[in-house]
């Protein structure tokens, strides 16, 4: 049987505000609240609302053969509890349903699973349980931040227990092959790898209100029909694409959450069944097996990392940002540790493209630069004046571990000083007792 | 194709951007095998490159009945009387000559370029390199607008240095927007690129180079300094050049209590340009009204990042500098600081710049004139 398989994406970053130079160690604040509030709050209008009120109305009417996913990192849900609680309640409800699945993302939109092994794992850890929390689930299969994906992070993965992780259908690591089918992954045979399919997702994202597009116009039947006449059998369409495609790259008017809704009733009566994508994993058999030993992303033509760390500007971005990642995992600080999330939203590197720049509101890469690495530089000083870089790490953890058990060993002298004193205190009894029998 | 060019300035005798720029151009439209360039100076010196125009000067035409006239070839404060005297001279010239069409560079050389149309019925085109609204800040002198408009008009067709200057001839001169075209400057390519080195240094050196007058704002550049000291060391400023303005800045300087810290090297000609460009790890050029601006790619030539205003016509052709509004001196000292304290943002700069100008060519720009040349030719 063949099946789709839908996954939308939410994120929206903070917007960060204007921070000048001499605004250095004496500012600490780093965001334009109200830009972040107008932008999360248009694109839920827009786009997140009906597009999950379609997703609701979609389930309903194919009695919950409809299914898909959610991949939304904890920063934008926290994001979205603050300002907009009426998405997360509709996300619980659709939960509820048992047709969405909650997949698994970094907590902070970032790169992290490339520049520091031990943070990608605390954000995904942290990501459960926030997931958790709000929706009762354990998320399963991993879509990482843009997609991120190699064989060193496939393996990482598997140390965390992600059986399927989720990446792109790009040449380079599909050659030939189909990406309608489910994959292992070198690095482990049992670990199931689901890959995009570009054209598809595409089309639905960039070309669907298109009048030069070749296959325009598109609609649910015809969408359905094509996906039918593909010779595979029993294999797995990955349609997973940003939310933002829903109403705000195809504008409501193009009439895409129509299409969407006419979606199911085209697809089952072709026998085109919808999954998750553990689902995928579990119902397929793997074909082959991929491996891509560089890291592959879904973002720019490159389908790597390159939109995010390919000129100077983004690499010193993230080398000193990731420089001081052991020492804010030392650091109890919260509100630290709540920008340390924050800023390390990969939308923010793609800022300080020259050539694509995403959705920036700056000038130019180089004035993205500027901001960022101003406040980069007052995070680093408030990181630097809990634990001086001049010393190194190991000492400075052996500092910690002697500081952190200073609380027992206090603890055991004490006590052995309470020993002791009742020791003495018995001893001259016991002389003086002595004395008076010798008396005796 | 023989154009006949008036111009006021030729290097290596130059006094301001015009001399450059109109080097370079005929420069780049010799390029073109059937171009003929014939290039009319007030007084040349005679040490001008002739390998590819030719140049007669002004003073050594014998005008009936007035012999050769003296031209300082400067601006002198007869400028009126020197204009006029350069139009006598481009009426005998006019009748002298075989050419194509007239070209007429800046205002001083408007009246000679119309005077030449009139007797030779020939095309004329007028390029703007600047005009007095850029000068002024916007006081303009109506002698000089006159002068302007009236060669404006009289023009088959203007070229503008920038889309800036464009809109300024569009709207504060009532020219027909068909009529006026962008040709961007374009820079001079080194000979020898590897000759200008940074040295090393213990402090971040911070340029300003240029007339030291209102049109370039220099008071913006003197607080940005301010306010760059106030947070941090290790940075000296320069501001290089002279001007009516020196002294206000000296003791603007002063005020600010900065006085150490920022330096006042005078006049740079030449190498020592180049020199102190390459030496210097920030270029500022912050004016107020810059028609086109060629020295931010003069700087960026020998790997100085650049900060210029958004109201420099070069901002619209240069992607590796960095545009901030010339008030604007919060943006300006973040750029400072940006460059003088991020290592990847003094490299972007440096090596992305370098590249982006040393592909903004003369020969394009040439090409571009010729097209226009073409144009206004076959409707004539």
């Amino acid at each position: 049987m063949k099946n789709i398989c839908f996954c939308f994406q939410m994120h929206a970053p903070m917007q960060l505000r204007r921070y000048r130079f001499f605004e250095i160690g004496q500012d600490h604040y780093y965001y334009d609240d109200m830009a972040t509030e107008e932008r999360l709050t248009w694109l839920v209008r827009e786009s997140y609302m009906p597009l999950l009120g379609t997703l609701k109305d979609m389930i309903r009417l194919s009695k919950g053969k409809f299914k898909c996913a959610l991949a939304v990192c904890g920063t934008t849900l926290e994001q979205l509890e603050q300002y907009t609680p009426e998405v997360i309640d509709l996300m619980k409800e659709l939960v509820a349903t048992k047709c969405v699945e909650m997949v698994a993302t970094p907590y902070s939109y970032s790169l992290a699973a490339q520049y520091s092994e031990t943070e990608w794992e605390l954000q995904m850890k942290m990501q459960e349980q926030k997931v958790n929390e709000l929706f009762g689930v354990k998320p399963a299969a991993l879509f990482n931040t843009e997609l991120l994906y190699s064989d060193e992070i496939a393996d990482l993965a598997w140390k965390l227990g992600y059986k399927v992780v989720m990446t792109e259908g790009a040449k380079h690591i599909l050659s030939w092959k189909s990406p309608a089918y489910v994959y292992h992954s070198t690095a482990n045979p049992k670990q199931t790898i689901l890959v995009r399919d570009m054209q598809r997702s595409d089309e639905l994202s960039f070309h669907f209100s298109d009048p030069a597009w070749p296959n325009y116009p598109i609609d649910a039947e015809k969408f359905v029909r094509q996906l039918g006449e593909s010779n595979e059998e029993d294999n797995v369409v990955n349609i997973w694409l940003g939310a933002d495609a829903f109403g705000i790259n195809q504008r409501v008017e193009t009439g895409i959450f129509e299409f969407m809704k006419a979606l199911p009733y085209y697809a089952l009566e072709q026998n085109i069944g919808f999954v998750t994508p553990s689902e995928a994993a579990k119902k397929m058999q793997a074909q082959d097996t991929l491996s891509s030993p560089y890291p592959l992303t879904w973002a720019g033509e490159g389908k790597s990392l390159s939109l995010f760390d390919g000129n100077d500007l983004q690499q010193e971005a993230l080398n000193k940002m990731y420089a001081v990642a052991e020492r804010v995992h030392m650091c109890k600080d919260k509100a630290l540790k709540t920008d340390w999330l924050l800023l390390q939203d990969a939308d923010y590197l793609h800022y300080m493209n020259h050539i694509d720049r995403g959705s920036s509101n700056f000038e130019s890469a180089y004035d993205a630069f500027i901001n960022f690495m101003n406040i980069l530089s007052d995070f680093l000083q408030l990181v630097d004046e809990q634990y001086p870089t001049t010393i190194e790490n190991e000492e400075l953890n052996s500092l910690l571990k002697t500081i952190n058990n200073q609380e027992k060993e206090i603890g055991r002298l004490t006590e052995e000083l309470k020993k002791a004193k009742k020791a003495k205190t018995a001893e001259p009894k016991a002389a003086a007792e002595k004395k008076v029998t010798k008396k005796k | 194709m023989n154009a006949l060019m008036f111009g006021w300035e030729f290097p290596p005798h130059i006094l301001g951007g015009l001399g450059t720029a109109s080097y370079g151009l005929t420069r780049g439209m010799a390029q073109q095998e059937d171009m003929h360039i014939t290039f009319i100076l007030p007084k040349p010196w005679g040490d001008e490159d002739q390998s590819f125009l030719r140049i007669i000067g002004a003073n050594s035409v014998d005008v009936p009945g007035r012999g050769c006239i003296e031209f300082s070839g400067r601006y002198p404060d007869n400028l009126v009387e020197e204009i006029s005297n350069y139009d006598e001279v481009a009426s005998v010239l006019a009748r002298q000559l075989d050419f194509d069409i007239i070209h007429s560079h800046d205002w001083l050389t408007y009246p000679a370029g119309v005077t030449a149309k009139r007797l030779s019925g020939k095309p004329l085109v007028i390029h703007v390199h600047a005009t007095d609204f850029d000068r002024s800040r916007g006081n303009v002198n109506p002698i000089v607008y006159s002068i302007e408009r009236r060669g404006m008009d009289e023009a088959d067709h203007i070229m503008c240095v920038s889309n800036l200057t464009r809109q300024t001839v569009i709207e504060k001169y009532g020219q027909d927007p068909n009529k006026v075209s962008t040709v961007h400057n374009a820079v001079e390519p080194l000979a020898h690129p590897e000759e200008f080195v940074k040295h090393p240094r213990k402090d971040k050196l911070v340029t300003f180079l240029g007339r030291i007058t209102m049109q370039k704002g220099p008071e913006y550049f003197v607080e940005a300094a301010a306010r760059v000291l106030e947070k941090t060391d290790g940075v000296r400023f320069v501001m290089a050049g002279s001007g009516d303005m020196m002294n206000q800045m000296i003791d603007l300087v002063a005020k600010r209590g900065i006085a150490d810290k920022f330096h006042f090297p005078g006049f740079m000609r030449g190498r020592q340009v180049q020199e102190i460009l390459a030496d210097s790890d920030v270029y500022i050029m912050p004016s107020v009204s810059e028609p086109f601006g060629i020295s931010p790619l003069e700087a960026m030539q020998v790997g100085c990042p650049s900060i210029i205003s958004h109201q420099s016509g070069c901002a619209e052709i240069l992607n590796h500098a960095i545009k901030t509004d010339y008030w604007d001196i919060d943006a300006m000292a973040d750029a400072i600081y940006a460059i003088v304290k991020y290592p990847a943002m003094y490299k972007s700069l440096s090596e992305l710049g370098r590249e982006e100008v040393n592909n903004i060519r003369w020969y394009d720009a040439g090409l571009k004139v010729r097209k226009i040349y073409d144009k206004v030719i076959n409707r004539w």
